[in-house]
């Protein structure tokens, strides 16, 4: 009998959370104008015309550009301070962790008109780049924060035998450090591509001619409710749950 | 491939503590040199400074005559066995002994070759395909042994190498390092706290005590005529008897004042220095020998401890009659 409830409670809760992306993916198929039921019928169409508007198709390209290199600079950035922090003892180690981490529990919105402000002042014209420093900054306290959990004492000892054994300290970094920490390293980045292609508030208050997907979806959403929207959505749920299925079968899998 | 080295009034301080108490040492090229001492005397402070892991608060360091001030570890011709074999997880063992190798601009055809010469010296021929994580705790010291020693390091430092191997795997380990040392003829410098271990590999011993050095000379000296009692006490088990005008607690003795060390196994029957009637208080088999402990019939007070021989019949309550073979007196 318990059994069978436990079951069934964690039937429900599965299908809380995935009953609206089902909706969602199954009337980007709908036969009809509206993605609302009766379910009419099922056509590809949307996708095609998804597919073949090239604002939309500009801007996946341009949130892939911006996930992936933003995580690049975030990741790179987060590991060497944290690579720094575990391996020296300074003054304010801890506040110089603290403010590291601290991004993390400002709102995205905050950061976003922190930063709209400051490139205002500095007069950096809003564009791509500047949503892909927004993501480095709501990104690299993960990045740096993973890694610095990853890194421990036989890291520590084997990084003092490389130098013992000739290796000067950026061959220490590059061919001990990092690729020791490879599965928290390719976590952190995975985890802060998948981020960053969602990211909504932030790409929309820092970019304005090249937007990227989530403020394009939004600008069509204004123009009212679509199959079309439904199945640009579908596509990022695609990409998003490739990614976790990549991180799964990649780099959780070989963690001993 | 090797050098000699020279500590010359060598000072660690951290903050009020002294780890290093001006300590001069020279040690000569090819020698298997073992440091040892409790935990804190200063050995493992050392080895640091030879390697080059700390520079020292005063005096100077020479390797092969050449002052080490200033010199980083991956400049200096040391190498060291790390206690925790710190091997790099994510290579193979071929690529792991390789390494400094790699660090020195050797093509990859060449320190393969070398890699896997290195392996078989240490007995794991044919194995540089593997993962550290495969290894047991004994192959890996093996492999961080090769790694130090591809390089061909005029002195190699051994930190504790073996203190996390099983007893019966030590012992082997001991004997295997010896040969390689013998073979290689690097400088070793080993620290431990095992005394039977310093016993078994050391061409010298260099007795640590509290920063300072206690005793240093290879290890029959070191055993049999400790300088000092701590040096006497931490070699192994002894009998100390207090000496005073010439009568020690059990009668006259012919040895100066001061504290008369007697080892167990020295106490037997036929011993010159007489000690006399012992009643048996305490009896054990031990194996190799029976660990007695007696009191002298004129001296009930004084315990001694006595290692006799298996085939000595020891009876509770009965009496022997005792002498020391050899001893030593101590006057601190």
């Amino acid at each position: 009998m318990i059994r069978t409830l436990s079951w069934a409670y964690l039937a429900v809760a599965y299908a809380f959370v995935f009953l609206p992306v089902a909706v969602l993916v199954a009337f980007s198929f709908q036969d009809g104008r509206l993605p609302v039921p009766p379910f009419k019928g099922v056509t590809l169409d949307w996708y095609a015309k998804v597919l073949g508007n090239d604002d939309l198709t500009a801007a996946l390209l341009n949130s892939l550009l911006v996930a992936v290199v933003s995580s690049l600079v975030a990741l790179i950035l987060g590991f060497l301070a944290a690579h720094a922090l575990a391996r020296v003892r300074l003054p304010g180690s801890a506040l110089m962790r603290g403010v590291l981490i601290a991004p993390m529990t400002v709102s995205y919105l905050i950061v976003a008109l922190g930063l709209l402000n400051l490139f205002n002042l500095t007069g950096l014209r809003l564009s791509l780049l500047t949503a892909g420093i927004g993501h480095v900054v709501v990104n690299l306290p993960l990045c740096f924060a993973i890694t610095y959990a990853a890194m421990g004492d036989h890291q520590r000892s084997a990084e003092r035998a490389a130098r013992d054994l000739g290796a000067p300290e950026w061959k220490v970094v590059t061919l001990i450090s990092a690729p020791m920490l490879a599965v928290p390293l390719a976590a952190a980045f995975f985890l802060s591509v998948t981020f960053s292609w969602d990211e909504f508030i932030i790409a929309f208050l820092l970019t304005r001619f090249d937007v990227t997907l989530p403020v394009e979806i939004w600008s069509m959403l204004k123009s009212g409710l679509s199959p079309a929207t439904n199945a640009v959505g579908s596509l990022v749920f695609l990409v998003s749950v490739t990614l976790v299925i990549l991180l799964e079968l990649t780099v959780f899998r070989k963690r001993p | 491939m090797t050098a000699a080295v020279s500590i010359q009034a060598v000072s660690q301080r951290y903050g009020q503590a002294t780890a290093l108490d001006r300590v001069s040492l020279e040690i000569e090229a090819g020698e298997f040199v073992v440091l040892l001492g409790p935990s804190g005397c200063g050995k493992t402070t050392l080895l640091n400074l030879i390697g080059g892991f700390t520079e020292p608060t005063e005096g100077a360091i020479l390797i092969g005559g050449r002052d080490m001030a200033g010199v980083a570890p991956k400049d200096r011709p040391t190498t060291t066995v790390f206690q925790d074999y710190a091997l790099f997880p994510h290579m193979s063992l071929r690529d792991n002994v390789a390494f400094g190798l790699r660090m020195r601009g050797i093509d990859r055809g060449k320190r393969a070759a070398k890699a896997d010469q290195m392996l078989a010296l240490v007995g794991l021929e044919g194995r540089g395909d593997r993962r550290p994580h495969e290894l047991s705790g004994g192959q890996r010291q093996r492999v961080a042994l090769a790694r130090a020693l591809a390089v061909e390091p005029d002195v190699l430092l051994l930190d504790e190498p073996l203190g996390a191997l099983d007893l019966k795997l030590r012992r082997q380990m001991q004997d295997e390092l010896k040969a390689i040392q013998r073979r290689v003829g690097t400088t070793f410098v080993h620290v431990t706290h095992d005394q039977e271990e310093a016993m078994a590999i050391a061409d010298r011993i260099v007795v640590m005590n509290a920063g300072h050095i206690e005793h240093v000379g290879p290890p029959r000296e070191v055993y049999l005529q400790p300088k000092t009692l701590f040096t006497a006490g931490f070699m192994g088990e002894i009998n100390r008897i207090p000496v005073a005008g010439g009568r020690a607690p059990f009668g006259p003795v012919d040895v100066p004042d001061g504290t008369l060390c007697i080892r167990p196994e020295a106490i037997t029957p036929a011993g010159a220095l007489r000690i006399g009637p012992c009643k048996v208080e305490d009896a054990a088999f031990f194996g190799a020998h029976i660990r007695v402990h007696v009191s002298p019939l004129a001296a009930t007070d004084l315990r001694l401890i006595v290692h006799l021989p298996q085939s000595q019949s020891v009876e509770h309550g009965g009496v022997l009659d005792l002498g020391a073979e050899t001893w030593v007196v101590l006057t601190e």
